[in-house]
């Protein structure tokens, strides 16, 4: 319907074409064209995907890149195949698994909170999981043993980080979710499931320490297949959930009010993916232990190279899959001693996160 | 689906109201703001509700365009119960502009317009020939094209709420809710912004809109409705509204009311204190 008598004035000043987003359709399908932000995403994924192949080739017994490719793209010589296949594999994939859910949470919380600091390490999911993970550790006999026997370490960490990042929430929640407050409530939760984690440490059984403190670092050794599919696999499912919910988040950006004018039911889309990103930091946590920094730094990383103004995920996750393995792979080589990747991501994500707080300082 | 035309459907003024409340009682928490308020927005024209500070005006815009829930009473849109609705169906039929939006940092004029096609899009379809076509004429309307690769955060106030409006325009509704819309604007910048809302109004749309400056509210709406402690004091033509009495009693201001010189509407002089001496002592300088 167009009332066209009054389209007549509009009409005359439309002649100056506005420089919209060209778009791409075929059908009924159709998407707004962004070459900068596809290229920069290809990039990423090539990059990453190097990387993988890389840390794969690294080892007493070295493969080069070409053979790595050829037998992780499916073909390969037998000795290859064993080496890479059930040997190597495992490790790579759960660092590019731990890295692009790590990359996706922390894009999901910085934008739910409208604000960079808050990521999942910020906002207390990765230190309350690593707090369980250390209590069922350290803490010796009946209950807690029995814990760790039936559903695993990693499971126990999970709920652990689940458990903070639903407490926060709720503790956060004042008619509605303010970023600020969303922020302030993490750190301080945060803080308190550290100190739980430095008393357990210190009053735990030296042996105990030694195993909990290895696991709080951050580390992609000694990875089993049977743990990497759980990771790959839970991961796979929470982003699909991400990727379908993540259209109706767009308007979030502008904040609540101006979502709910653009028909967006911003309290249930908003949960749904805090959820997401609780449980794609808890994935990682378990799979990996609490890696630091990457779930902050990532999306800020990819923002810059996007030259979007709020984090995208996809080149988040990429970004941080890129982090994380890249780090394992210095981690493992150009270091005198082989360091757990968290020290390296923890390097890294530091001197990043003091040049976002002087930047934000400054303007 | 009909794809509406951003100029709106040409609805006249057929005297039908396609907004109204009925005996609506709203609040946060426990303090209830409005107490069964009733109101009919008349179609076509510009409604502006003004009112003191607290007294509920934009508690009643944002009731209208379901941003809040009454506790009592109901909202009517199109003869349906806006609570019934889908609020997917509700950003169809009417556009809202809350106070003082933000939009992150870094994102350009032609995003943050096209983002208004928001209701009309799905997770496949995201941007159809359609959409093209409605922001280009949004912002060509509000005239902001020439600003369309810049963004947002490095505009003047009054681009940046032209291009607010844009996206709102941009949502293809022809009922636009707007929550004081000259918000730290300077006058000029104000008049400006209120001229474009006369535009939107020319080319057949219904506005309802909250505004502190009396003599613009005066100056642009054909309906005023005047609030007190949550009650509606007054409404209709400004001309039939404003008197020096319902100043008094709607604000406590002391003014005196005129003929506008350069227009039809009436013009509001305010009275301060020492000013009001000097009304006392020599009132012919002021008759």
């Amino acid at each position: 319907m167009r009332a066209d008598g009054a389209d007549a004035a509009v009409d005359a000043k439309a002649e100056v074409r506005a420089s919209v987003a060209p778009g791409v359709r075929f059908g009924g399908v159709s998407f707004v064209w962004r070459p900068w932000i596809a290229g920069v995403t290809l990039l990423l994924a090539v990059a990453g995907f190097l990387v993988f192949c890389l840390s794969i080739g690294v080892g007493d017994f070295p493969i080069a890149l070409p053979r790595v490719v050829a037998t992780v793209l499916g073909g390969g010589e037998q000795v290859d195949r064993f080496v890479i296949m059930d040997l190597r594999m495992p490790r790579a994939l759960a660092g590019l698994v731990v890295g692009v859910a790590l990359g996706v949470s922390g894009a999901l919380t910085q934008s739910i909170a409208r604000n960079p600091l808050a990521s999942p390490d910020v906002l207390g999911i990765t230190s309350g999981a690593g707090a369980v993970a250390v209590f069922l550790v350290t803490v010796s006999g009946g209950a807690a043993t029995a814990v760790v026997d039936s559903v695993g370490l990693s499971a126990a960490a999970l709920a652990g980080g689940l458990g903070t990042g639903l407490l926060v929430y709720f503790m956060a929640w004042r008619r509605g979710i303010d970023g600020f407050r969303l922020i302030l409530i993490g750190i301080s939760v945060n803080a308190v499931m550290q100190a739980l984690t430095t008393w357990l440490l210190v009053t735990a059984d030296i042996r105990d320490v030694a195993r909990a403190q290895a696991w709080l670092v951050g580390s992609l050794d000694n990875r089993s297949w049977e743990e990497v599919h759980v990771a790959l696999w839970s991961t796979l499912a929470l982003l699909v959930v991400v990727a379908c919910v993540a259209f109706q988040f767009k308007p979030l950006h502008f904040g609540d009010e101006v979502a709910a004018g653009l028909g967006v039911r911003f309290g249930a889309v908003r949960a749904a993916l805090l959820l997401c990103a609780v449980l794609l930091a808890g994935v990682a946590v378990s799979a990996a232990g609490p890696v630091p920094f990457v779930a902050l730094v990532a999306p800020q990383v990819a923002m810059r190279l996007a030259r979007c103004p709020t984090p995208p995920l996809v080149a988040s996750g990429l970004v941080g899959a890129l982090l994380l393995t890249g780090s394992d792979l210095v981690a493992r080589t150009a270091l005198p001693v082989t360091l757990p990747v968290g020290v390296v991501t923890a390097a890294i994500g530091g001197p990043f996160l003091v040049y976002l707080l002087v930047r934000a300082n400054r303007r | 689906m009909v794809v509406q035309s951003i100029t709106g459907t040409g609805t006249g003024v057929d005297g039908a109201s396609r907004l109204a409340a009925r005996g609506v009682t709203v609040g946060y928490g426990a303090r209830s703001v409005i107490d069964g308020l009733d109101v009919s927005i008349p179609p076509g024209v510009i409604t502006t509700v003004i009112g003191p500070n607290g007294c509920g005006k934009s508690t009643l815009l944002r009731t209208l365009s379901r941003l809040l829930k009454p506790t009592g009473g109901s909202v009517v849109l199109d003869g349906e119960d806006i609570a019934a609705l889908k609020t997917r169906d509700v950003a169809r039929k009417l556009g809202l502009l809350p106070q003082a939006p933000v939009a992150p940092e870094g994102l350009t004029v032609s995003d943050l317009v096209a983002r208004g096609r928001h209701p009309h899009q799905s997770w496949l379809r995201q941007w159809s020939s359609d959409d093209a076509e409605v922001v280009e004429r949004a912002l060509a309307m509000t005239g902001v094209s020439d600003l369309a690769d810049r963004p947002v955060d490095s505009l003047s106030g009054g681009q940046r709420q032209r291009v607010w409006i844009s996206m709102t325009l941009a949502q293809g509704t022809d009922l636009l809710l707007l929550d004081e819309p000259t918000t730290y604007l300077d006058l000029a910048h104000a008049v400006d912004v209120l001229d474009l809302v006369d535009d939107l109004h020319e080319s057949g749309r219904t506005v309802v809109m909250v505004l502190h400056d009396l003599n613009l509210a005066t100056r642009y709406s054909d309906n005023l409705v005047v609030m007190r402690e949550g009650a509606i004091l007054a409404q209709g033509h400004p001309r039939d509204v404003i008197t020096a009495d319902l100043l008094h009693e709607a604000f406590g201001l002391r003014a005196k009311v005129i003929d506008d010189p350069v227009g039809d509407r009436p013009l509001i002089v305010p009275i301060g204190r020492t000013h009001a001496e000097l009304h006392q002592s020599t009132p012919e300088l002021l008759k």
